[in-house]
């Protein structure tokens, strides 16, 4: 591929998954240099970036953002609580993990994952 | 015979312009991501990162509203049309362009807002919010440079005594000791202003942000996906390309050719290439050091260049 943008989605997180995201893009890791960019609409880009466990209030727009991205798409969920709800598992307001609501491509592990192995991810994807 | 071997002769000339103007747009667009980059302390996308994007963009799947009308579908086309006209008859490359009788500045003015207004369109027409909100942004900001384009265009033939762009860059070759006037030197630093806010570049318009409030041309294309996008990401670089192709031209023609020979064509492409890079790097590099300024102050900056045309006019009188 060679060329990924991505479309950032918070279902729910505790936000450190996105001081990671922000520093993997930022002059530090610089993501970029692989041909990965964050875009402002879903309709931009190829891949959509879900943090967090999926929370009530989140469940339909997450659907909606991932319908709205033009195929061949990817979903990359980021940090444990994407991947199984982390230590929200079981609270009132969470819905479930992400691959409970749309169907997760790649998943990256941690509690927050660390920059590198995000980046390894999205090359993992990109190819480069 | 002669007049045969000339309508080839500038048939390829102006192929060579829309090529170079095609994939040299977003060539350009990548060399300036690079430079701010590297400013930045980031190493940065490589240069030919968006053609890379455009290419894959091409291959997605077409994406569009359910409310939205044929004009959503025309706009990335017309876009991409108006400005591979223009390129043909500018003389980018070549003082002998085809239909150079037709390469007039009010020409090429109008035939870019073609795309830009169908663009503005399409940002309504996809029925968003921020479509709207962004199309209004970018026709304020283009009624305002309107003025002041026109003004430095009155500025800029009366030494040609022409508004035909070959004849002004002829009179200009022709005539070395009046490249550095007073008046052309006010048109040409108001038409640089023009440009950067018709390119929706920094400080008018950030072309790295996604924050919606703050954006004005990316607002408008929020809902293009695949090769709709494709189109609308080439036609913004090619149009960047060409108004940069145009100033180069005007500021410093030399090494424009002056026929259609296969030498000549050489050599001008090779210089304007190397102009744009220059102003192109320039620009970025003025970029990093500006921060984009608040809407309501981008009049100021418009009436800025007004001004400045304006003198570009009185001191063209007055010099007389």
């Amino acid at each position: 591929m060679g060329s990924l943008q991505l479309r950032h989605v918070d279902a729910g997180s505790c936000n450190g998954c996105e001081i990671e995201i922000a520093s993997v893009f930022g002059p530090v890791y610089d993501a970029e240099r692989f041909g990965t960019r964050l875009v402002a609409s879903p309709r931009h880009a190829d891949g959509v970036l879900v943090t967090g466990p999926v929370t009530r209030n989140m469940a339909v727009p997450l659907k909606k953002t991932v319908e709205a991205t033009p195929q061949p798409r990817v979903v990359i969920a980021v940090g444990d609580c994407a991947h199984d709800c982390g230590v929200f598992r079981g609270g009132y307001g969470v819905v479930g993990s992400v691959n409970d609501v749309v169907p997760v491509d790649v998943s990256i592990p941690g509690c927050p994952p660390h920059p590198t192995a995000i980046i390894e991810a999205l090359r993992g994807i990109t190819r480069r | 015979m002669s007049t045969i071997s000339h309508v080839i002769g500038t048939g390829i000339s102006s192929a060579v312009q829309v090529a170079v103007v095609a994939v040299g747009g977003p060539v350009l667009v990548g060399v300036m991501r690079k430079v701010r980059c590297r400013l930045e302390g980031r190493v940065g996308p490589p240069v030919l990162q968006p053609l890379v994007d455009i290419r894959k963009l091409f291959r997605k799947q077409r994406f569009r509203p359910d409310q939205a009308t044929w004009i959503f579908t025309l706009a990335p086309v017309m876009l991409v049309a108006t400005v591979v006209v223009a390129a043909a008859i500018t003389p980018l490359v070549t003082t002998h362009p085809a239909l150079r009788a037709s390469s007039d500045l009010f020409v090429l003015v109008y035939l870019l807002l073609v795309g830009s207004t169908l663009l503005a369109l399409a940002g309504l027409d996809a029925g968003t919010a921020f479509g709207g909100m962004g199309s209004s942004r970018a026709v304020t900001i283009g009624a305002l440079a309107e003025p002041a384009l026109l003004v430095t265009i009155l500025a800029l033939s009366t030494t040609a005594h022409s508004s035909n762009l070959p004849a002004i860059v002829s009179a200009i070759l022709a005539h070395p000791e009046s490249v550095a006037t007073p008046q052309r030197l006010f048109a040409l630093g108001a038409l640089l202003i023009v440009i950067v806010a018709e390119s929706g570049r920094l400080p008018v318009d950030n072309p790295a942000t996604h924050l919606e409030l703050t954006m004005v041309h990316e607002a408008m294309i929020l809902e293009y996906a695949g090769p709709d996008l494709a189109l609308v990401t080439v036609g913004e670089a090619m149009r960047l390309t060409l108004l940069l192709g145009i100033f180069v031209n005007l500021v410093a023609p030399w090494g424009v050719a002056t026929s259609t020979s296969v030498s000549g064509v050489v050599v001008g492409l090779a210089s304007v290439v190397a102009k744009v890079a220059v102003v192109g790097v320039f620009l970025a590099v003025f970029e990093v050091f500006i921060a984009k300024v608040r809407l309501f102050r981008v009049p100021e900056l418009l009436a800025g260049a007004f001004v400045l045309a304006l003198l570009g006019v009185v001191s063209g009188l007055v010099a007389k």
